[in-house]
């Protein structure tokens, strides 16, 4: 077989103009004025992903106001002008004023509203992270065992997400707070966390069954990986752009749950303040408006921007997709 | 056991060595037998072609020995495969491990799909190394595999390293897998129709880079095809297989030659020679044999035009045995000698007589 030869084209210089860029490939016959060098530099997936997720405006917007508002709560003793419990007396149920810095106005006590708004924020983001990284974990665990093996492993795990999945979680909690008690947030949030993976191990099994027949897993089956390694070295990183939207939403459900289960005083036990039980705080005086708007509000805007932010990771995360949406 | 092969010359003892292994899937519509009772040597150094059409039973024969196939429904029957004195099928899961990309390494027909598209190139090649030698530092693995592309003759390889899949061109990417089998050196190397998924030029590279790297790691190779001019390129002994049997294995010369399977003739006859005007081709007529419910006798018989219906065909499946003067020229044909003092139309003009 005599050695292809291949055309140079006109435009590029030819191989033997190239002098110090010829490349020991060259011994092969290969054509090399392409990889010389000369080629463009190619943009890596993670830039195409970050390009459009930056030109998403909904999502940056949404990013823009959780970066401030998750910002607040994590200074929270730097932001707010009050500790959540410091009881002014002198100020009971004040309307919202820049009198003494009481911005969302002061509950029965005194207490400055803005400074628990604050606090509040830092409360359910916690409890939002937290359960959405625990059940992440969770989640790809039992996903990634039960796509990979298959067989009567997924059998068993499918069957149990199926029954958590069909457990009224909000009815659960419930009785769970009946019976523990109102507990310190650390304690909500694991059990919240033993509620949210389900989403996600479906998720993550569809794409591990369709992934273990490619043919990049069975390279590395022959080139002896084991288990373990070829579900998270080499499966894993495939699924990363549905974990990581579904952990962003899932940010969301999970401050919602708590906030509703505060709001029925189940949740996070006061004084600590929680979005959810500042709300509800505001059903004994049903006048006083602030109460019951700004930490109802501030949660809206928190889980409206966690939702843009998650479609916008989508979009971004989705090799398919060519076009911005938004 | 010591063979002689066609040169006389003296032969070490083999690196693999398979007898009679037999592989099933076991189907809804029954049983397919896949491999049936194949047995054959790979000797250090050298390239041992195996080909067939399709579900011949070609790449089963070699993914069955490393445990590469799906059990169940697969199941490996009987045999053995004696490698470097520890047979195979015998290894438990985690001993077989260890020997799968580091003794014996395989080269996967499409590079387009056995690259990990998230992962850099570079990254992958060292993950073949980190797998077996987990303690190697890893400014060393990256030095390794830098080497390694480089041998296979991809360009820039320091820039390379960083590279995903999808920024190399198929040829490259192939060069990168052979790249990656190679890097723990291994003493057998399986190349399952490593170039059936590249066009044509590109095949020719690939080749070049085949030859070269075994050249360089003086690592037996089975090369699995089914593309005869690769065989006469690269091979210097050929296992031709049909309906997952062994129907003839020789020393390449001999088989281009004078073949002496029916078989293997229908191949050579379905080939284009290039240096005559040929107006027409000679198609092997009829379907390969189905696996599960396979012709009695000889699975070849229903399309050889040889057989001519004689009832020893249709009856006594034909044992692999010697011809041509007991040299490592073997056929499974009842009427093999018929067919001495034919050529393949690859015969040089000059040797009439049918010596091998």
């Amino acid at each position: 077989m005599s050695e292809p030869t291949v055309p140079v084209h006109p435009e590029k210089p030819s191989v033997e103009h190239l002098g110090d860029l010829v490349v020991p490939g060259m011994a092969l016959g290969v054509d090399n004025t392409y990889e010389a060098g000369l080629e463009l530099k190619a943009r890596s997936q993670w830039s195409y992903a970050r390009r459009r997720f930056l030109r998403h405006r909904l999502a940056m917007t949404g990013l823009v106001v959780l970066v401030l508002l998750f910002g607040a709560g994590i200074f929270a003793n730097l932001v707010a002008p009050y500790s959540f419990e410091a009881i002014d007396l002198t100020n009971v149920l004040q309307g919202p004023t820049t009198v003494a810095h009481h911005f969302f106005g002061t509950d029965e006590i005194g207490r400055d509203f803005f400074s628990r708004v604050i606090f509040g924020i830092r409360t359910s983001m916690e409890v939002g992270v937290f359960v959405a990284f625990v059940s992440s974990i969770i989640g790809v665990i039992v996903g990634a065992v039960s796509g990979y093996y298959g067989g009567w492993i997924d059998n068993i795990l499918m069957r149990i997400t199926d029954l958590v999945l069909t457990l009224p979680a909000l009815a659960i909690l419930l009785t769970a707070a009946a019976l523990l008690g109102q507990g310190s947030q650390w304690r909500v949030s694991v059990i919240l966390a033993l509620f949210f993976w389900t989403g996600l191990a479906r998720i993550v099994r569809g794409v591990f069954l369709s992934l273990r027949e490619k043919e990049y897993v069975e390279a590395a089956k022959a080139a002896g990986s084991g288990d373990i390694r070829i579900m998270f070295r080499h499966i894993l990183p495939n699924t990363l752009g549905p974990i990581v939207v579904n952990g962003t939403l899932s940010v969301g459900a999970a401050i919602i749950v708590e906030a509703a289960l505060s709001f029925l005083g189940f949740g996070i036990k006061p004084p600590t303040p929680s979005l959810g039980s500042l709300i509800a705080s505001g059903q004994q005086f049903p006048q006083k408006w602030w109460i019951t708007v700004f930490p109802g509000l501030t949660l809206l805007v928190i889980v409206i921007a966690i939702n843009f932010v998650g479609d916008g990771l989508r979009d971004a995360l989705d090799p398919q997709q060519r076009r911005v949406r938004a | 056991m010591h063979s002689t092969r066609s040169s006389g010359e003296f032969v070490p003892e083999p690196v693999l060595s398979i007898r009679n292994l037999v592989v099933e899937f076991r189907t809804e519509d029954g049983v397919v037998h896949a491999v049936d009772d194949i047995s054959y040597d790979v000797y250090p150094g050298e390239t041992l072609g195996i080909v067939g059409e399709s579900g011949s039973g070609k790449s089963v024969s070699t993914m069955s020995i490393l445990g590469l196939i799906p059990q169940p429904p697969g199941r490996i029957a009987s045999g053995t495969a004696m490698f470097k004195g520890k047979d195979l099928l015998k290894m438990k899961k985690r001993e077989l491990r260890r020997v799968r990309g580091d003794e014996v390494a395989m080269i996967f027909q499409d590079p387009m799909t056995s690259l990990n598209p998230v992962l850099k190139v570079g990254y992958q090649l060292g993950e073949a190394i980190k797998t077996h030698y987990p303690k190697e530092p890893n400014d060393k693995v990256k030095s390794r595999v830098i080497d390694l592309l480089r041998l296979v003759g991809v360009p820039n390889p320091e820039s390379r390293y960083d590279n995903y899949p999808h920024e190399f061109s198929g040829g490259m990417r192939q060069r990168a897998m052979i790249a990656m089998s190679i890097a723990n050196s291994p003493s057998l190397l399986i190349a399952d129709e490593p170039t059936t998924a590249l066009d044509v030029t590109i095949q020719a590279q690939v080749l070049e880079v085949l030859k070269r790297v075994q050249a360089e790691t003086e690592a037996a190779t089975i090369l699995i095809t089914h593309d005869l001019g690769i065989v006469a390129e690269l091979c210097e002994r050929v296992i031709v297989m049909y309906g997952g049997k062994i129907v003839e294995h020789g020393d390449v010369h001999t088989i281009f030659q004078n073949p002496r399977h029916p078989y293997t003739i229908g191949l050579m006859d379905s080939l284009p020679k290039l240096t005559e005007d040929e107006e027409w081709l000679r198609p092997i007529p009829g379907q390969p044999p189905s696996l599960i419910n396979r012709p009695p006798g000889c699975a070849f018989h229903p399309r050889c035009f040889l057989s001519q219906g004689r009832l020893p065909c249709r009856e006594d499946v034909p044992a692999l045995r010697a011809i041509d003067g007991g040299s490592d020229h073997k056929s499974a044909c009842h009427f093999a000698e018929e067919l001495i003092g034919r050529h393949s139309k690859f015969a040089e003009p000059v040797p009439a007589g049918g010596a091998s």
